[in-house]
């Protein structure tokens, strides 16, 4: 579908930040406030605004106990409905954060959140390898995320220029 | 004991700027919110940065050709024709020299007999007409009004030509109002240049930073390729200032003679610093371009915050500059100034310091974070209702 520049800067914007306050992304675009409703109404009706989220550095909370793996998925793509069919399998379950049909030496990329390395384990040896389409699989831990979706988790820049300049 | 200054008349008798007294008022405060920088907020880009390094782990320390790296002023050649259309050899009509400044300077240098004027459009950047002086030149300062958007227009152009008249410098977008003369507009102000045999400096440092009109660049217009020079560089739009890299493109007679004076005065813009523009020119303008968005946005939104607040605010259509009026307040321009930094904090320069007819107006930085300006205006805001019943 087309948007109009209007739209996609709506969408550049609140990609950084999707709790920017109404009334100031209406005077960023130059638009009206009932104009910016309307606009981020149809982008969410289109679902090309799917969900507003939050960039979380977990690893700086104590209570938080968790992993993350990214899991190289081979499989034997259906007839007729290629890889969507287990794709759609696999993405179901909850432990499932995302999956990605992938160029190169595997197909899917699934990645998987759990409380614990034997959790992910016991999901990758019961759930996921035991699919019918699934060849193998090779799982990597993610050992430290230094930057996600765009943001540098350990970066306070702070403004080194001098405070009045011509 | 000596008894005479060592200090040349022409020095002595300038008056050092404006903008030094605020920044030494402002850089002894604590939590002040500053409109008042002049430059992007953004650090060049990493890759720029990278190639920056790896040129120095390479051993490139040594000296380039006086005119710069001849593969950067290809580059230059390039950009120049596909971004403005206009054309310019890389073999001599192309410097590349120490920030936009000193492009200016071996301009004025090269062109400018004892006594001989160049115009000089106010309100503008505190440097053009010391550095005419400082060339030996006489400043003659035309006052643009906020009625017309701070444009130069041609009567007032053709009323300040005298027998005596050299040159017209001209900055757009301008620093300190934004304005930016579309093409119609050059065209006019390009017949009188011509009618009067004159030159144009045009410095274009902000030509990335146009956000509703394309910008135009003098040169390209009909018939002022050969009398013009232009000023560009890399510090606004590829956020390279501390870099200190700018370039000038002006016809072969004028080129080759500014050439003489900058293999004299500094040999050749820095090695590093080449490397890295280079890089920019490559492969940073897709940065150029989401940094034009994001100041587009900012501009937007701190123009109709003032005009909400009651600073009234012409439209800049580039650089990061709003110059909004404060007459409403009934102050001077350092009186608003002052006034706003001690009693709320926040940095922004008296429009006087850019020239007579920029008394009446503040210049406000918007390369700033959307945070900070939230901020700034939220102070602003306060300092309006105390002091506007």
């Amino acid at each position: 579908m087309h948007l109009n520049e209007e739209e996609l800067e709506v969408l550049r914007i609140i990609e950084n930040n999707s709790r920017i306050d109404l009334k100031d992304l209406a005077k960023m675009t130059d638009q009206s406030d009932s104009d910016i409703e309307i606009t981020l109404k149809k982008l969410e009706d289109m679902r090309v605004i799917v969900r507003y989220l939050t960039v979380i550095n977990w690893a700086k909370v104590d209570e938080y106990h968790g992993v993350t793996a990214m899991i190289d998925v081979k499989v034997t793509p259906k007839r007729g409905v290629g890889f969507d069919d287990v794709a759609k399998r696999i993405y179901k379950f909850k432990e499932v954060e995302s999956v990605y049909l992938m160029s190169g030496a595997y197909d899917l990329s699934v990645i998987v959140e759990g409380r614990s390395m034997n959790e992910v384990a016991s999901f990758v040896s019961e759930k996921l390898s035991t699919l019918d389409s699934v060849i193998s699989t090779t799982t990597h831990f993610i050992m430290k995320k230094y930057k996600h979706d765009g943001t540098i988790f350990d970066q306070t820049e702070e403004d080194k220029r001098i405070v009045v300049s011509p | 004991m000596i008894k005479t200054s060592y200090v040349s008349k022409t020095i002595a008798e300038l008056k050092p700027s404006g903008i030094r007294r605020f920044f030494d008022l402002a850089a002894n405060l604590e939590g002040v919110v500053s409109l008042g920088v002049g430059e992007p907020d953004f650090v060049t880009s990493w890759a720029v940065r990278e190639a920056a390094i790896n040129s120095l782990e390479e051993g490139y320390t040594s000296y380039t050709a006086n005119a710069g790296l001849f593969e950067l002023r290809s580059e230059i050649s390039r950009y120049m024709e596909k971004q403005f259309h206009v054309s310019y050899r890389p073999d001599d009509q192309i410097i590349v020299t120490v920030g936009a400044s000193q492009a200016l300077d071996i301009a004025l240098r090269t062109i400018l007999n004892p006594g001989e004027e160049v115009i000089v459009v106010e309100p503008c950047f505190v440097a053009y007409a010391p550095l005419v002086t400082m060339a030996g030149g006489i400043p003659v300062t035309v006052q643009t009004s906020k009625e017309e958007d701070f444009k130069l227009t041609p009567q007032q152009l053709e009323a300040a030509i005298t027998p005596k008249t050299k040159a017209v410098l001209i900055c757009s977008p301008n620093n300190p109002t934004g304005t930016q003369l579309g093409q119609e507009e050059l065209v006019m102000l390009a017949d009188i240049v011509k009618k009067h045999d004159l030159l144009v400096i045009s410095d274009e440092i902000y030509a990335e930073l146009a956000y509703d009109e394309e910008f135009t660049s003098f040169a390209a217009v009909d018939g002022m390729l050969e009398r013009t020079i232009v000023i560009n560089g890399f510090s606004k739009g590829f956020a390279m200032t501390g870099w200190r890299l700018g370039f000038v493109c002006a016809p072969k007679e004028i080129s080759e003679a500014m050439l003489k004076l900058h293999q004299y005065a500094m040999m050749c813009a820095p090695t590093v610093a080449q490397h890295a523009a280079l890089e920019a020119l490559k492969n940073g303008m897709q940065d150029v371009e989401e940094m034009r968005r994001s100041y587009r946005r900012r501009r937007n939104y701190i123009v109709k915050s003032f005009n909400d607040m009651g600073l009234d605010c012409h439209n800049p259509g580039g650089a990061f500059y709003a110059f909004p009026s404060i007459e409403r307040t009934g102050m001077t321009s350092m009186e608003f100034a002052e006034k706003l930094l001690t009693e709320e904090l926040v940095a922004v320069v008296p429009g006087d310091v850019f020239g007579e007819s920029g008394e009446g107006h503040i210049r406000c930085s918007y390369a700033s974070s959307m945070e900070q300006l939230q901020e700034a205006l939220r102070r602003m805001e306060r300092f309006m209702k105390n002091h506007c019943q």
